[in-house]
This record gives structure tokens, sequence and C-alpha cells, in this order.
């Protein structure tokens, strides 16, 4: 595609706008679980990770008790593995064992459902959990699986052409999210 | 990464690479289901033309655990010029469409010899006398390891002594070049008679002094005399050599207080290593073993996990 | 005999002394030109040299026994396409040539196929096993009339087996050609140079000394024995210095180089192309400048080809166990040309001297190594000294394809041969 096609990127999420959307993920989690019970969270590499912690972060605030962080690489589980060069795989960190554990699947944009379809394998590979729920920070629409979200920090209407990026303090120096139209 | 045929063919990076994802791949071996999905469908065939259980098994298990088809393709009689040319034997493997071939041959020479004949990628495990590259990576990955847990310095200023028969073993060559890589440096220790030819070519501190360079190594690599070798007249007896260069339990206690014992197996206990070093608790000896798999399940991950340029479709 | 004998009028050729004139090739020898008749077939050789044809005394035709690698019939076409009017055929077929009956059964297959005249080589001991000799006399007496033993391939190593046989050969004015490799500083695995390369590849080595301690024992049993000694493809400057020395003590010792260790060195080994894994090893750069200097000095007597075909499946196998040998009929004088001659280290006489005049003399060949003279036998090379190519291996008129010389630009310069008045190649 031209170059000359490309928007420049807008920023639909800013820094406090992300915090509050944070917030209502942890209590939408806290909610639907009846409290921070045997809660695990386990962020998707590479932005699901932090987004897991500062989960884990406000639950502890709100609930005064810790919960289990780690995080889950599914690289290896991927279904386009064989369609590119060889991917680097991230780190999987699980603290504990997830066996009867609710597990919370965190990432930073839902769109295909793919990721999280590779990391349901991922997690069934490491044990059995009681249940697993999914936390993302936007979802962008364009399901090409049947999988929604339990905790949803936007809900925005994208175009297939369109990129959402996140953007995180410990990953990228700046907490937003932006969109932009054409190439990447 | 199209073949794995040298550790020279390896930039630092790519040694990171393969090391820091063997890490991931060494959790993979505590966990209840030891398997992952990364190359279902795809086929290796472990060509061993020499025996060799540990490497073959290894090999076999890292295959089997990324969820690869691994096959066991023994290759004997092929050791002399009356046999089946190794170029046929390879085509015909070739043509069934496999995605990876692991070699063992007991010729220098005759993996990279393969890899020009077949479309697959290739895996050197060991050729001949010259180049053992995956174990040069297990022991790195041991030895790093072992460096972490005691000091947090990366390779520069790392000794590493590998001592014995360096003549004929593909794991000192494969070791020097890694090294070379990594920035560590490598005493070698040996007799006169098993010292390879232009061994003061390779970069390295040659020694036939074990005593006046082992209190100053972090590592101490002991490698197996071939009990053919001694009626080669490379060496009087095994009591005159482990006198000399064998870790024995004197040799033992002089040892830096956090340097480390490696060995690629199978050990010569008496000869070229005291059982009180191999089984000291310095030894690394088994956490080579079990890093064996891990490394080269990251090694066909690199070579296979994703699409193939040039390769098989 | 494939090709008839032919008149022809050659005109404006140089010969290696840089006279220039005419030929008149009629009945198998040079006639006068003046005697040729007008309506004879003339060749324009302006600017070619016209030298005596090429003599080999180092050749392994594989036939019979390995007909799948190379015949007489391929063998001296290539020959002919070298330059070549004579051969020497290597003893280590199947069956060895170590009898009467075999020598002639291998000279007679030289009659019917060849493009070139085919000598057989004796076995020096039974089937080149290094422990009886084989019936030298009988050989030498046959309709073959062999004058040149060697168990080539394989080296006499039995000091003693070694001095009967030279002592043996003398009533036959024959010459024993040895293979000099010391079987246990060069064991059958050795399979490059020992050196920097062969110890960092993990190749067995073969150390230079393993030929130039067999040299050094042989030239004082020929002195002993008071008999011909040839040295085969002196690979080693150790063995030119022994050489040198036995030379001058009036030793009956000749020697010879071959075109690869000329120009090739054990770099070429890196890549584990068995193309290049070769009995006499590959060796340093400085061992092929001492051949270079030795075969312009005289040290070195000649050039012998050591061209040593093998099929395709007995190369396909790992560096070690590979079958050793390399082409060089065809690309002889090429590298000889390149090396020697316009590097200004040998002039044209010489080069004549060293691959045809000084073979057949070793070999005692009447009727080869002839000047280019009229009424001398019409053996003869047109030689263009400037045309250039790159070597294909798949032109060769060989039937294996070991050629080492693939790929690289080298002089060109053969545009005809013609063995007794027969022209046996024309570009």
């Amino acid at each position: 595609m031209p170059a000359d096609s490309t928007d420049p990127a807008r920023v639909i999420i800013d820094s406090d706008e992300l915090g509050r959307a944070l917030a209502r993920m942890a209590h939408q989690l806290l909610e639907a679980n009846h409290g921070a019970e045997n809660l695990l969270l386990l962020g998707i590499p590479t932005r699901g990770v932090p987004l897991a912690r500062r989960l884990a972060g406000l639950i502890a605030e709100i609930e005064d008790r810790t919960v289990p962080v780690g995080s889950l690489d599914i690289t290896m589980y991927r279904d386009d593995l064989r369609r590119n060069p060889t991917r680097v795989v991230g780190r999987t960190d699980v603290p504990g064992s997830v066996d009867d554990a609710v597990v919370v699947l965190v990432d930073d944009v839902l769109y295909s459902g793919r990721t999280i379809a590779a990391a349901f394998d991922a997690v069934r590979d490491l044990g059995r959990p009681r249940a697993v729920r999914l936390a993302v920070l936007v979802d962008r629409g364009h399901r090409e699986l049947p999988i929604a979200a339990d905790a949803v920090g936007r809900r925005i209407q994208t175009a297939a052409d369109e990129r959402v990026r996140v953007r995180l303090a410990e990953t990228d120096g700046v907490d937003e999210v932006t969109i932009s139209r054409g190439a990447l | 990464m199209k073949h794995l045929l040298s550790a020279a063919d390896l930039t630092l990076d790519e040694v990171n690479g393969i090391l820091d994802l063997a890490e991931e791949m060494h959790q993979v071996q505590t966990r209840p289901v030891k398997k992952l999905p990364a190359l279902r469908g795809r086929t290796v065939v472990n060509m061993f033309f020499e025996d060799s259980t540990r490497t073959r098994s290894s090999f076999e298990i890292a295959g089997k655990w990324l969820s690869a088809d691994t096959i066991n393709v023994s290759g004997k009689g092929s050791s002399t010029s009356k046999g089946e040319s190794l170029r046929d034997t390879m085509l015909t493997l070739d043509a069934m469409g496999v995605d990876a071939f692991v070699i063992r041959h007991s010729s220098s020479g005759a993996v990279a010899q393969a890899a020009g004949w077949v479309k697959a990628h290739v895996v050197n495990a060991g050729d001949g006398q010259h180049e053992h590259p995956t174990q040069a990576l297990l022991d790195a990955y041991a030895m790093r390891r072992h460096f972490r847990e005691h000091d947090a310095e990366g390779w520069a200023g790392k000794r590493i002594a590998i001592v014995g028969d360096l003549l004929h073993s593909r794991v000192v060559r494969s070791n020097v070049l890694l090294h070379r890589t990594l920035g560590s440096e490598v005493v070698l220790v040996a007799p006169p008679t098993l010292l390879p030819t232009g061994v003061e070519t390779w970069g390295c501190e040659v020694t036939s002094d074990f005593d006046a360079v082992l209190g100053e190594c972090d590592i101490v690599m002991m490698l197996r005399v071939q009990r053919e070798r001694m009626a080669g007249g490379f060496f009087p007896t095994p009591r005159e050599y482990a006198d000399g260069y064998g870790l024995t339990l004197e040799r033992l206690e002089r040892l830096k207080d956090d340097a480390a014992i490696c060995h690629p197996g199978p050990m010569n206990r008496g000869v070229e290593i005291s059982s009180e070093a191999a089984d000291a608790a310095n030894s690394l000896v088994l956490e080579q073993v079990a890093a064996g798999v891990a490394v080269r399940m990251s090694v066909l991950y690199h070579l296979l996990g994703g699409s193939d340029e040039g390769g098989q479709a | 005999m494939t090709t008839p004998r032919v008149s022809v009028l050659i005109s404006g050729a140089t010969t290696a002394e840089g006279v220039r004139g005419d030929l008149y090739i009629t009945d198998g020898v040079f006639a006068d030109p003046a005697d040729a008749p007008a309506g004879v077939e003339r060749i324009d050789a302006d600017g070619l040299l016209a030298l005596p044809g090429l003599v080999d005394l180092h050749t392994h035709l594989r036939e019979p026994g390995r007909e799948d690698a190379e015949t007489v019939a391929t063998g001296t076409l290539a020959a002919a396409r070298g330059g070549f009017t004579c051969v020497h055929a290597m003893a280590n077929t199947d069956p060895v040539t170590d009898t009467a009956e075999a020598a002639e059964y291998v000279a007679s297959l030289g009659e019917r196929d060849g493009h070139c005249q085919v000598i057989p080589v004796g076995a020096v001991t039974k089937g080149l096993g290094g422990e009886e000799l084989a019936e030298l006399g009988l050989m030498a007496t046959s309709r073959a009339n062999v004058r040149v033993f060697s168990d080539d391939g394989r080296c006499v190593n039995d000091s003693l087996l070694m001095r009967r046989a030279l002592t043996y050969v003398k009533p036959y004015d024959g010459v024993i050609a040895q293979h000099s490799q010391d079987p246990r500083l060069a064991g059958p695995g050795a399979c490059c140079h020992e050196s920097e390369i062969s110890g960092r590849l993990g190749l067995p080595g073969w150390p230079a000394q393993a030929e130039s301690v067999i040299v050094a024992r042989d030239v004082q049993l020929a002195e002993l024995a008071g008999s011909r000694l040839h040295v085969c493809h002196v690979s080693t400057a150790e063995s030119v210095e022994v050489i040198r020395w036995a030379k001058r003590r009036g030793i009956q010792v000749t020697a010879e180089a071959t075109p690869h260790h000329l120009l090739l060195d054990t770099t070429y080994v890196e890549g584990f192309d068995t193309t290049f894994k070769v009995n006499p090893p590959l060796r340093t750069s400085e061992h092929l400048e001492a051949i270079r200097e030795a075969l312009a000095d005289g040290t070195i007597d000649t050039v012998g080809t050591d061209h040593a075909p093998h099929a395709r499946q007995d190369k396909d196998h790992p560096f070690d166990i590979a079958l050793p040998g390399m082409l060089g009929l065809e690309q002889a004088l090429a590298v000889v040309m390149e090396v020697m001659v316009h590097t200004g280290r040998m002039d044209w006489p010489t080069l004549v001297a060293r691959m045809s005049t000084t073979p057949a003399e070793i070999g005692r060949v009447a009727g080869q190594g002839r000047p280019v003279a009229i009424g001398e036998p019409a053996n003869l090379v047109l030689v263009d000294p400037s045309a250039r190519a790159v070597v294909e291996r798949d032109a060769s008129a060989s039937r294996s394809r070991n050629n080492p010389y693939h790929g690289l630009n080298l002089p060109d310069p053969v545009v005809a041969t013609y063995w007794a008045g027969r022209p046996t190649y024309r570009r």
C-alpha cells in the first residue's frame, strides 16, 4: 500500500483514560468472580504482561490481598507459525499451578480471537483450571472465532485496515492507545 | 537458519537466542504435559551412521516434545566406498519429503556434504573429528546457568580449560569456535601427541601442564579418552594418562571454589576423571545431559519453527 | 585404431626453438614440405607452435575392470585432446597388470581402441600385494615390452623387496616407479595434507615426511642396486631436496610432478569437495613453490598427469572414504603453461623436454619424444599459446567428471594432435 494512504495515528485512549479503563476491568473481574479468590492472572507477552501486573495491583488495592501474576507465551501455539519467519518466543512464567485456579488471560487488544484460542491450548498443556476468563484493554471487533471477553477496558468500532496500537509505560515509555489507517 | 553445521555459523545474537529459548524449553521438562505444538506436522529424521544413544535420544525427545514426527534411521554399512554412496542414501530419504535431518557420521565433513545434497534442513549431531555444535551449545548453556548462580558477569574473563584427547575430539573444535563468539578464554590441555596440527592458530592458550592452569579456571571440561587411543601409542598407559591429565581427587581440591566441572560423556571414571570429581557438587555432568534436550528443542525450533525460505513447502 | 593416417601440409607453424616453417606429414612421418603434392590438405598454423606429441608416464585408464570410470578409448581420447601421443597405463586395474598376458592385453586394447600409443606399466609385486615380485622379466620380454614397473596407488614398503625389484630389472633396462608413502605415517585414512587445515577440519592428515622418508630410502637403495628409480608424483619440498642430493651424487633417479601439485593447494579441501581428494594430497603453497622450482631446474624431470578418473559413486562419499584421484590429461599442458611458461620460469624447449623428450627416455619409448623434423615420426601437437577458456568438466572426453580445474580460467592451447600421422584431435 502506498505510504501516502497512511493517516497520522490518532490517540483514542490517553494516560488518564487508560488508568480508568483498567480500574473498570479490575472491578468487572472481581464482580464476576465474587472476589479475588483463586484468581491467577496470566499476561500474554508482550503487553499483556504489564497489564496483568497492573490489574493485580488494582485488585490488591481493592481487595487488600495479593493475587498471583504470571506470563503465558503462546507463540508455539499460533496457527500461523508456518506462514512467517521464525518468531521469537516470549517467557512463560506461571507462579504455582493452574490446576483449579480461575485463570484470567490478559491481553492488550482483542481482534480475531486467534491469539486467545492459542492461549486456551497453552493453558490446557499446563493443567486444568476451574475456569478461564479473558480481560482485554481494547476490543476492536472483527472476531474470527466465537470468543468474548469477560472484562473490557474499551470497545471501539474499527475498520479492518485500521491499526490499533497500545503503548505502555513499562514497554514503550508512555500510556496511550492510538488508531491509524493503512499499512503498518 | 537453514542448517546448523558448525558452531562458527552462529552469530553472538543467534547463540544468545538459542540459549535464551532453551531456558524456556527447559521449563517444559517440569510440566505435566511435556509437549509444545510448534513443530506439528514436521518430520525430523535422526540419521545416525555412528551409534550414540545419548545424542540420538536427546534429539528424539526434543523433536517429540515439539510435536514433530521423529524417525530414527541407523545408516550402518556406509563406512566404505563399496556401499551405497552417502549421496544416494541422503537423496532417497530427502525424496520422501522430510523437513529436517539430524545427522551423526563418523567421517569429518560428511554432514556438510549431506547438507549440500538435500532440500531439507540439516543439523550436525557430530561429524567425525570435526564438529558437534549442539554439544558446544549445551555445554555453554550449562556453564551459563552455573555462572549466573555465582555472579552476574557475562562470558568476558571466564576461563575454560578443555583437557584431553583434543586431536580426535569434535567437541573441542565446536567449543573453541563457540567461545570465540562468546568472548570467553579457552585453555587447551593435552599431551603433545594428542594436540591437533595447527592448534596454535586456534586463538587459545595451549599447554601440556594441567597443574599450571588448574587453579585459575572457572570451568574444567574433561574429554573422554577412547580406549583405542591407548593402543595407538598416544600415551603409554591409562595410569600415566590419569597422572598427567586426569581430574584426580588431588586436582579436584585445587580447583577454584566456584569452578565447575564438565564432561560431555560417557565418562571413563578413573582415567580422565575420578569418581570424586564426576560426582562432586560442582560437577555439571547431569545438568549437561538435561540441557541437551532443552538446547536441541531450541535449535529445532530455530530451524523449523517458521516458514521455509528455500526449503521444502 | 579408429583414425587412418593422413597427408597434410601444416603451414607457418613455429617450433619450440622459434623456427617458423611448413610441416608436411605423410605415411606417419614428417616429410619434406617441398614434396607435398599440389592438392594435399593444408592447415594454416600461423601463430601456432608445433611441439612434439606429449608423453605421460602416469595415466590410469581403468580398463580392464572399471570401464564405468574410464576406458582405453575414452582415456586416450582425453589424452589426444590434451596433446598427448603416448600414455603409460598404470597397473592397478582389475585384474592387475602383473603378468605378460595382462600386459599384452592392455597393449592390444591400446592398438584396438587407442587415440594415442598405450604402453602398459607392469606391477612390481603380485596383485600389488607388496609381498612377492610380479613376473617382471616376462612382462619386459613380452610383446608389450614393459619397461616401467609400479605398484602405484600403493607404496612398495618392504625395503628388501624394493631393493630386489631395483636389482632385478637392471638387465631389462627397467625402472621402478615408486608411489612414495610410508603406510604407517600416512595410513589408509590419511586423506589430506597434515596442516593447520587438517587439524581444524578434523581430517586425518598425511604429513609431508611420509613421502620424503620413502624417497630418502629409495634413492639409497637405487644407489646400492645401481639401478633406475623413478619417483612418482613428487609433492613435497623435502622430497625435492632429497632428489636434488641424490642427483648430485650420481644416483640414477628421475622424478615427476603432477599438474595438480603445481597449481592447486590444500585450501581446496576446506569445502569437503571430494574432487580435491588425491594421493599424495594437495599441499601448501611452500611445497607448490618447491615443486615449480624443481621442475624448472630439472630436479624434477617430467610432468606425469596421474590422470585418475573415478565414477561418481566412488566420489560421493565422505571425504575420508571417497576414492582419491583427479583428472589431468586434458588440462596438463594448460597448467604447465600457466604455472611455468607464462610466469617466465620455463621456456618452450624446456617444456618439450619435461613433457615429451624426457618421459619418452625414462620409459624407453622409441618413436616418441622425438624432434619435429623431417624423417621423424609425425607425433605433433599444435598449440595456440594465447587462447584461454573456462574449464567445463562436462566438456571432457573422459568418462569421469572429477576434474579439479572445473570453473578455472586456464590456457586452452591444444588446436590439433597428430599421432604417427593420424589426426587424433582437431579443435
